[in-house]
């Protein structure tokens, strides 16, 4: 048995390889997204746009200004002189935050009365507005020890010591790119496997294999290990880009990396394989692919946290198993966690796995 | 070039060259093609697959461009004013060009609009279209829910509906059973005769040449040969006959006939051999025939396909027949039933695909399923080959169910898929391989296998080649020797010589013949009537029923009349279908 | 244009707006298509992070580290947890129970009467944007209880400097309400190149075009009878997903009707002679759906600002961008729905999308020829 199996696996790989469709679909795409992901997708705040109004124009406040202009999270556009200037500014777009210096900055500062800052930002993108409020905070309050210092004001009685476990820098290149390596491998596994039947019920050669001593467990076993040896192939190549490439810290053990990476594709693949036999044609079958992606990726925490949907999307998530293996590669990565750590991510993935697998059996029998 | 005669000709074509650019290499569709065609007349564009008819018939249209040459029609140089010959002509693609999702009044309206036919004459001219197509009753039928038949007869008003100078129909039968293709020949006598209109049509069937009034026939991007049907027979003459023997069976006769020098070609048709002689040999007592005593010779009338053959040959196609050494012939009449079906049915919702139908086949037998698309032939094709569940009724393949039957039973039989379905990607030894070892052949006796495949059906230069690039020909053996890798002791072929051309047939048929008398059985199924000859019964299937089951010279027997003493297979069919809606009703 | 071009164009639209009735699929591209992706994505996709799960430690809890632990109960930011040892919430926060830890530790009211009591705050960085909010939130929380703390005590604030934040045209900084009018050009992105690509593609799979071909009719009545009703279609579902984002999800719609309609038009008329051009390339289903996605919407996803802030990404790919013709829809939609009819951005924006309408239109009609090679 393994001998045919092992026949049609061989023949699987071939016809993939030789079929230059297929072999865009492994390629082209894969690349394409690890760029623009890898770059594009990107949270982080450099150069954002803005413009200062002082009104007060002594040395604490050009001081104040100089840090605003001086950090890499910001870019000044202008120096206002006068306050009606703001509202074209933010509404045009050309700003995204304005920092407005009272005219009384200075002597509020001398007579330890609060001396004040107006913030207005764009709220348009929120996500960009909260962020570039917390760097502006954050100079605001380096001036404000600074200055405490330098004049013996009070001090604070109590100050944050803040640590970013894990991710000291909060790159957020970090955070995206290990998670291509769960987006990448689940796009192209699936694929594989779901245009795979479909392409030979297309060319007439399934009925073909169908009538061949075959069991239908063999068919599916030649079905289904192309995928999973192309999945994680590919996944292995990410995460070499990820990690000489993107230089990406990898602190867990590869071992506990592969092992929800098998539990991963191996799940992807039954699914991949379920969407196969319910396709008569390619095309089907790609809108299939597309019909369970596009919802598995986008509930899956790889672009937004899952804790912010509302409970019961929440609980949708459960489902996908693609959050898990999210959970998994970015725990190797930045935590170093280990294979127990991960263990509550993994039963889920092979309790999937089992029922999809089950599920692509019934399905290609009933098809068949 | 003067154009000659020019009030007469409808279409000039000079020096067509045509390439594409298919998977990186470049293939010649057309290679130089020189052709005249006649006004008010009908011509036919008749050639096997691949021979470059739709390209021909796409740059007359000015669908596309020329590589060189130059083709005018009614006057007008396609490749520069394509637009003003797209509205001169009625255009009719293959499978038809019709909206499935609208109705035939809607189809029609459409293509009204298109060719700006003025409101006033609608009426008329839809009513005219609609009683001459038969159509009236189903005007507000969507197309998609019309027979094959009837999709042809819309594709056709809807070509018709302004009346062009030049008709041109690309594949117009394909598919179709053959009372539709009747009556579609009894419309394009009628419009040609009463409105004098010029048609071209092209067709892979090379018996409809003779209903045309003159005809190109092609092959491989060339012209092989052009003018009136009669002009191709007529070289023929006397050089056909039909030959049958007392003592030896058809198949050892062919095999023999086929291997006598002098002879060019040798067919099975029903119970006796159909030969002919190549041009050097002038009458059948040149030829050394075999065993002359139980032997009866006598002339037939030479057919358009006997001249195809015998320009093939002359342009060096075809093989030397080689002289087989056959087993000794099984005892006859012992041989035991290895297929058999009985009350057969096959539902999908309310419509019955296959309804009721029993036959059986015997070891060693070629047994035919013959019918046009949708009879049900393929619906029963796949039951017996365990594709598909039956919904009632039984059914054995060497006594097992395939549905149910384990694995080691499926290696009993061979199936050769429809269109020679192959893994287009991998190579011909990496198909053969595969195939192999699907069936359970490992290590020497593959290697075997694989040797005796290629060697046999001379697939060896091509074995490392894509096998999508094969030439149709090539496909089809190679589709063949996958199916025969393991040896079956039944093979299953699905509409198994589609589009070849004669020569390749026959090769086919051949290997098919040889396996029979090693006692291999065969069930094929066709839609092609002349093919029915080969088989030594078949069953003809119509709306899911047999009609008809037995040798062929029955079932032709059975419709002898006086003005027809010998009725095709093709008569008989459509006066069998004839004969049972005449019952029904 | 003659009379006769009338009649033929006629046809054809009567033709394809009879197609459009009976054929489910391309209805359910238009309209229900959007409404499950916009479903979709406004519940799944937040940025907001709202009760977070922290752990809060005080190694010996008093009246002092009461008064600051109590303002993570009162903010809507943060759900609380209280843990006894900082090996315990540590091992919360491995086990994912807890985004970030707070520990206060058992000297802490004796060094805030005597220096500075170090306030220790550990974010999981992993999902660095989720944590950098976090990390604003525990900063606001520090500085208005520093602040509470010297006004009780009458003392001069030890914060110099007092900060005013004013958030413009979204008060409440819901992510939704940037994140779903950038949806709806996503979406149309999708429904107008894609629609239109797959039932080009269609008609010539199913030899329909190639007898369309050899009549009078000219390419350019065939583009037109497209585009009208997909055209119409695609302002279909906009119309419907307008309606999703102001009714069902609250958006405000500030602008005038009348600007989005004409954003609408031009956009979906860029992305519609996309997907001509697509098809003009692509003559079967499968092929053009998968160039469909891969050059018009998973671009747009990425690279039209919709989700990714395009002044954040580096200079090559922040160029690429200004090919998108989703980028200037997003802006404008963004703008019109949650400022109001800000001519500074809507006319450079529409004016771009002018420019790519022509473009995508002009080069369909070039590269669609009446011949088939």
């Amino acid at each position: 048995m393994w001998r045919r199996v092992l026949a049609l696996v061989v023949k699987e790989l071939l016809a993939i390889l030789k079929d230059g469709k297929s072999r865009m679909v492994l390629i082209g795409p894969p690349l394409i997204q690890l760029v623009v992901f890898g770059y594009a997708a990107t949270y982080d705040l450099n150069h954002v746009p803005i413009a200062i109004l002082n009104q007060d124009l002594s040395a604490p406040s050009r001081d104040l200004a100089a840090r605003f202009a001086g950090s890499p999270a910001f870019q000044e556009l202008a120096a206002l002189n006068s306050a009606e200037q703001i509202e074209d500014l933010i509404t045009s777009r050309r700003a995204t935050l304005v920092v407005s210096i009272d005219s009384r900055f200075t002597r509020d500062l001398l007579l330890h009365r609060p001396a004040r800052v107006q913030l207005i930002v764009d709220g348009r993108n929120s996500n960009t507005a909260l962020l570039a409020l917390g760097y502006a905070n954050t100079i605001i309050a380096d001036f404000g020890l600074s200055w405490a210092q330098d004049h013996g004001g009070a001090k604070p009685p109590a100050a944050l010591d803040i640590r970013a476990r894990y991710n000291p820098p909060l790159n957020s290149q970090w955070f995206i790119v290990p998670g291509i390596v769960a987006l990448l491998t689940q796009v192209v596994t699936l694929l594989v496997v779901a245009l795979t039947v479909a392409r030979e019920r297309e060319a007439g050669t399934f009925d073909q294999l169908l009538v061949t001593p075959m069991r239908s467990v063999d068919i599916l076993l030649g079905k289904g290990l192309p995928g999973l040896l192309i999945g994680t192939l590919e996944a292995t190549v990410i995460v070499l880009a990820a990690v000489w490439w993107f230089n990406v810290p990898l602190h867990g053990g590869l071992l506990t990396l592969y092992a929800g990476l098998l539990l991963f594709v191996t799940a992807i693949t039954g699914i991949g394989l379920m969407i196969s036999s319910l396709s008569a044609t390619q095309q089907q079958a790609l809108l299939g692919a597309f019909l369970f992606m596009v919802p598995s990726i986008i509930l899956s925490g790889f672009a937004t946290p899952i804790a912010n949907m509302p409970d019961l999307v929440q609980r949708l998530t459960l489902v996908n198993p693609m959050r898990y293996f999210l959970i998994v590669v970015r725990g190797v990565f930045l935590e170093g966690a280990t294979f127990h750590a991960l263990l509550p991510q993994l039963w889920p993935m092979a309790l999937m796995t089992g029922v999809t697998m089950i599920a692509a059996g019934w399905l290609f029998r009933r098809r068949g | 070039m003067p154009l000659a005669n020019e009030a007469t000709s409808a279409i000039l074509i000079n020096e067509v060259k045509k390439r594409f650019v298919a998977g990186g290499r470049a293939v010649t569709a057309l290679d130089g093609v020189n052709a005249r065609i006649r006004r008010g007349v009908v011509t036919g564009l008749i050639g096997p697959d691949g021979a470059g008819k739709t390209t021909l018939m796409r740059l007359i249209c000015g669908l596309l461009q020329l590589d060189s040459g130059r083709i005018e029609v009614l006057g007008i140089d396609s490749a520069k004013d394509p637009l003003a010959v797209q509205s001169r002509v009625g255009y009719m693609p293959q499978h038809f060009g019709l909206y499935e999702d609208l109705s035939v009044q809607e189809n029609l309206d459409l293509y009204a609009d298109l060719q700006e036919v003025a409101a006033l004459d609608r009426p008329a001219r839809y009513a005219e279209l609609l009683h001459m197509t038969g159509l009236s009753p189903f005007t507000r039928r969507l197309a998609g829910k019309l027979s094959g038949g009837m999709k042809q007869k819309l594709g056709l008003a809807c070509a018709l509906v302004r009346v062009p100078q030049l008709l041109l129909l690309d594949e117009p039968t394909v598919g179709v059973d053959p009372v539709s293709r009747r009556e579609l020949w009894g419309i394009i006598d009628r419009i040609t005769r009463a409105e004098g209109m010029t048609v071209l049509l092209s067709t892979a069937y090379l018996d409809e040449a003779e209903r045309c009034n003159a005809v190109l026939l092609m092959h491989e991007g060339r012209l092989l040969g052009q003018g009136d049907p009669t002009t191709f027979t007529d070289a023929m003459k006397g050089r056909s006959f039909r030959v049958t023997a007392r003592d030896v069976n058809k198949r050892r006769l062919r095999e023999r006939l086929a291997a006598t020098p002098g002879v060019l070609d040798a067919i099975i048709q029903g119970a006796h051999v159909r030969i002919v002689l190549d041009r050097a040999t002038n009458s059948s007592e040149d030829v050394e025939l075999p065993d002359r005593d139980g032997v009866e010779i006598s002339p037939a009338a030479p057919r358009f396909e006997d001249r195809f053959v015998d320009l093939l040959m002359a342009r060096g196609a075809g093989r030397p027949a080689l002289l087989v050494d056959l087993p000794p012939a099984a005892a006859a009449g012992a041989a035991e039933d290895v297929i058999v079906v009985e009350r057969l049915q096959r539902r999908f919702g309310d419509f019955y695909a296959v309804n009721d139908i029993s036959f059986s086949v015997r070891r060693g037998e070629i047994f035919g399923l013959l019918g046009a698309n949708g009879a049900g032939k393929s619906t029963t094709f796949q039951m017996l080959c365990g594709l598909l569940p039956a919904t009632s009724g039984t059914l054995r393949v060497a006594g097992f169910d395939l549905r149910n039957a384990r694995a080691t039973a499926r290696k009993r039989i061979g199936y050769m898929a429809q269109k020679f379905s192959l893994y287009g990607d991998l190579s011909v030894q990496d198909n053969l391989r595969f195939f192999s070892s699907a069936y359970g052949l490992f290590g020497a006796r593959r290697r075997a296998r694989i040797a005796w495949a290629l060697a046999e059906f001379e697939l060896a230069p091509f074995a490392q080649a894509t096998s999508k690039d094969l030439p149709l020909g090539y496909k089809q053996r190679l589709a063949l020797a996958c199916a025969l890798m393991h040896e079956p002791d039944i093979i299953f072929l699905d509409e198994p010589t589609s589009g070849v051309d004669p020569i390749a047939r026959r090769d086919f048929w051949r290997w098919i013949n040889i396996l029979a008398e090693r006692g291999v059985t065969v069930l094929v199924t066709t839609h092609f009537m002349e093919e029915a000859e080969y088989c030594d019964r078949l069953a003809i299937m119509a709306h899911g029923r047999i009609l008809a089951e037995g040798a062929s010279e029955s079932i032709k027997a059975r419709f002898r009349t006086a003005e027809r003493p010998e009725p095709t297979m093709e008569e008989a069919f459509i006066a069998l279908i004839e004969q049972k809606e005449a019952e029904a009703a | 244009m003659s009379k006769r071009s009338d009649g033929r164009l006629r046809g054809l639209l009567r033709k394809e707006f009879l197609q459009i009735g009976r054929d489910p699929s391309s209805i359910a591209i238009a309209f229900l298509l959007p409404a499950i992706l916009l479903l979709l994505f406004g519940y799944g996709v937040s940025l907001d992070a709202r009760n977070v799960p922290i752990a809060l430690v005080a190694e010996s809890p008093d009246a002092d580290t009461q008064s600051f632990m109590a303002r993570f109960e009162q903010s809507p930011f943060f759900q609380p947890r209280n843990f006894a040892t900082i090996q315990r919430a540590d091992r919360a926060m491995l086990m994912r129970e807890v985004r970030g830890v707070v520990w206060i530790r058992a000297n802490f009211s004796r060094q805030l009467r005597t220096g500075v009591a170090p306030i220790g705050v550990i974010v999981n960085g992993v999902d660095a944007n989720d944590a950098r909010l976090v990390e604003g939130y525990v900063q606001q929380i520090w500085t208005s209880w520093i602040a509470a703390r010297a006004q009780e005590a009458r003392i001069p604030t030890p914060i110099p400097v007092s900060v005013e934040q004013r958030v413009w045209f979204n008060p409440a900084v819901e992510s939704r309400n940037y994140l779903v009018p950038g949806l709806i050009a996503v979406i149309m992105t999708l429904t107008g190149s894609l629609l239109t690509a797959m039932v080009i593609a269609r008609e010539w799979e199913r030899g329909t075009m190639e007898a369309l071909m050899v009549t009078r009719v000219t390419m350019r009545d065939i583009l037109v009878a497209k585009l009208v009703p997909y055209f119409l279609l695609g302002m279909g579902g906009m119309a419907a997903s307008v309606a999703i984002a102001v009714w069902l999800f609250g958006v405000p719609l500030l602008g005038s009707i009348s600007v989005l309609v004409a954003a609408s038009t031009v956009f979906l008329l860029a992305a519609l002679g996309m997907g001509l051009l697509i098809s003009s390339a692509a003559r079967n289903q499968f092929v053009a759906g998968q160039i469909a996605i891969i050059a018009a919407f998973l671009p747009a996803f990425i690279l039209s600002g919709f989700l990714f802030d395009i002044g954040s990404m580096p200079t090559p790919v922040q160029f690429i961008t200004h090919a998108i013709a989703a980028r200037y829809f997003v802006a404008v939609l963004q703008t019109v729905f949650l400022v109001g009819d800000v001519w500074s951005i809507v006319v450079p924006n529409m004016a771009a999308l002018v420019a790519m309408a022509v473009f995508f239109l002009g080069a369909a009609r070039l590269m669609s020829r009446k011949r088939l090679d």
